[in-house]
């Protein structure tokens, strides 16, 4: 998941060019991600001012221990 | 005012290279609508405003008090040590240019293509591409909380790094890490600056890139960097590095920021098609920046006129097949697509080295006349005093 930091946000549409997926949309001042977003985390390096976060949601599961 | 419901052209983006192309495709007698997302043209900026003269080699525009602010006489490209190679405007003729307030720029271009009859609708979304058995023929708009279908007989994406256009209409435009840079830049007052040169600033400063000091006067210019997305660690680095220069450079450590910009630039070869069956790209979205610049203005500007010059050929022809669109493949290649691979080589290797070998090269290059700037004649000249420099860049030469 990514999350935005609209006080950061310069709406520049960098991220939405660095996105391989196009799940980025920009129209002025909004900045909203769909569900075609794939979490690989380009627009977060894209982002000149660090507006955006990786945030992962799906870690490995450990499985619990048998013995 | 609202836009008709049917064009022969519409032009999505009204930047330099969008304008123009909706210039020539009018003037020439075309109907043309040309879309703008944003409720201004021009603004906000999203430029470093720096611009080859080569422009007015090409295209019927004429340097404007609004817009033409500081023509240079040189630029100045300082090595990781401070020592510099200075491109002399006399002997590297257009290659060295002018800096520019980009929003007047974009505003007159804009005017151009109105005064030859473009129609143009600001504030107004291109939303999708309307298509009839697999055939675009035209654009859904949105403009005040509205949707309409406008029906056109061919599309120009103009839309931009992060063209839309160009991924509904299927072209891959992906950029890999290394082709795309992340970009900041202030705008900077209370400065003291030789307004006769550009500065660029290579090596670690700006990994994989560069910083630069575009002066508009003695008293204000852009400052900025851009960054390879390869060679960037973490968030907001381009941030980091800049305020890092700006901190370390004396003439620029009492200034002000009166505006910041940020931005993508692609800084890739050129895409492997631009046309299909009623789709033309120009400009950015056909990734037509010059990777070794990220300078994308006069390229867009000099596509677009071909552009929109083929525009209606294919409408008086009433032919808007790709076949027939391969007049504009052929037309802005012909003119832009060897030096944008020739330039792609050049980024490729120079991002390879690091401050020791840059420092090398700016060296020797400062100790070679340059004539007449190009990357061949530098490479040539380098190899002819220092072969043994030169061996990993033989084969740009």
């Amino acid at each position: 998941m990514i999350e935005l930091n609209d006080d950061k946000c310069m709406h520049c549409g960098a991220c939405v060019g660095a996105c391989p997926a196009n799940a980025i949309y920009l129209n002025e001042v909004i900045l909203d991600f769909n569900d075609d977003c794939t979490d690989c985390g380009l627009c977060v390096k894209a982002c000149p001012v660090g507006a955006l976060t990786l945030i992962r949601t799906r870690g490995l599961k450990v499985p619990a221990a048998t013995a | 005012m609202f836009p008709k419901d049917s064009y022969d052209v519409v032009v999505v983006g009204g930047g330099p290279s969008g304008s123009t192309s909706a210039r020539y495709a009018a003037r020439n007698g075309a109907d043309v609508l040309l879309v703008e997302k944003r409720q201004e043209i021009g603004s906000p900026v999203r430029c470093g405003e720096g611009v080859s003269m080569e422009i007015f080699k090409h295209v019927d525009i004429k340097p404007d008090s609004s817009w033409f602010v500081n023509q240079v006489t040189g630029a100045r490209i300082f090595g990781p040590s401070g020592k510099f190679i200075l491109i002399d405007a006399k002997k590297a003729g257009d290659e060295v240019g002018a800096v520019i307030e980009r929003d007047n720029f974009d505003k007159y271009l804009a005017a151009e293509a109105a005064r030859d009859g473009a129609e143009i609708a600001t504030k107004t979304s291109v939303v999708s591409l309307l298509r009839d058995g697999g055939e675009v023929c035209g654009v859904r708009i949105r403009r005040m909380g509205e949707e309409r279908d406008i029906a056109a007989k061919l599309v120009i994406g103009a839309d931009g790094f992060e063209s839309q256009v160009a991924r509904w209409a299927g072209f891959n435009t992906n950029l890999k890490t290394r082709d795309t840079t992340s970009n900041l830049q202030y705008r900077m007052t209370n400065l003291d600056l030789d307004p006769r040169f550009t500065d660029f600033y290579i090596g670690s400063v700006a990994p994989g890139g560069y910083v630069w000091i575009f002066p508009k006067s003695r008293d204000v210019a852009n400052v900025g960097i851009g960054l390879l997305l390869s060679k960037i660690k973490g968030p907001s680095e381009a941030k980091d590095y800049l305020d890092g220069f700006i901190a370390s450079d004396p003439r620029l450590k009492n200034a002000s920021i009166m505006e910041t910009v940020s931005g993508g630039v692609s800084v890739s070869a050129p895409l492997d098609k631009v046309t299909a069956d009623r789709i033309m790209l120009v400009g950015d979205a056909a990734r037509m920046i010059d990777p070794l610049t990220g300078g994308g203005i006069s390229n867009g500007v000099i596509a677009g006129k071909v552009c929109g010059e083929v525009a209606v050929e294919a409408v008086r022809a009433k032919d808007f097949s790709v076949e027939f669109l391969q007049r504009y493949e052929k037309g802005w290649r012909e003119l832009l697509e060897e030096k944008l691979y020739r330039d792609y080589m050049a980024k490729e290797k120079l991002v390879s080295l690091d401050d020791e070998a840059l420092d090398k090269l700016i060296e020797v290059m400062s100790a070679v006349p340059l004539e007449n700037l190009s990357t061949k004649e530098i490479l040539g000249a380098i190899r002819k005093k220092y072969p043994e420099l030169v061996k990993e860049f033989e084969d740009l030469i």
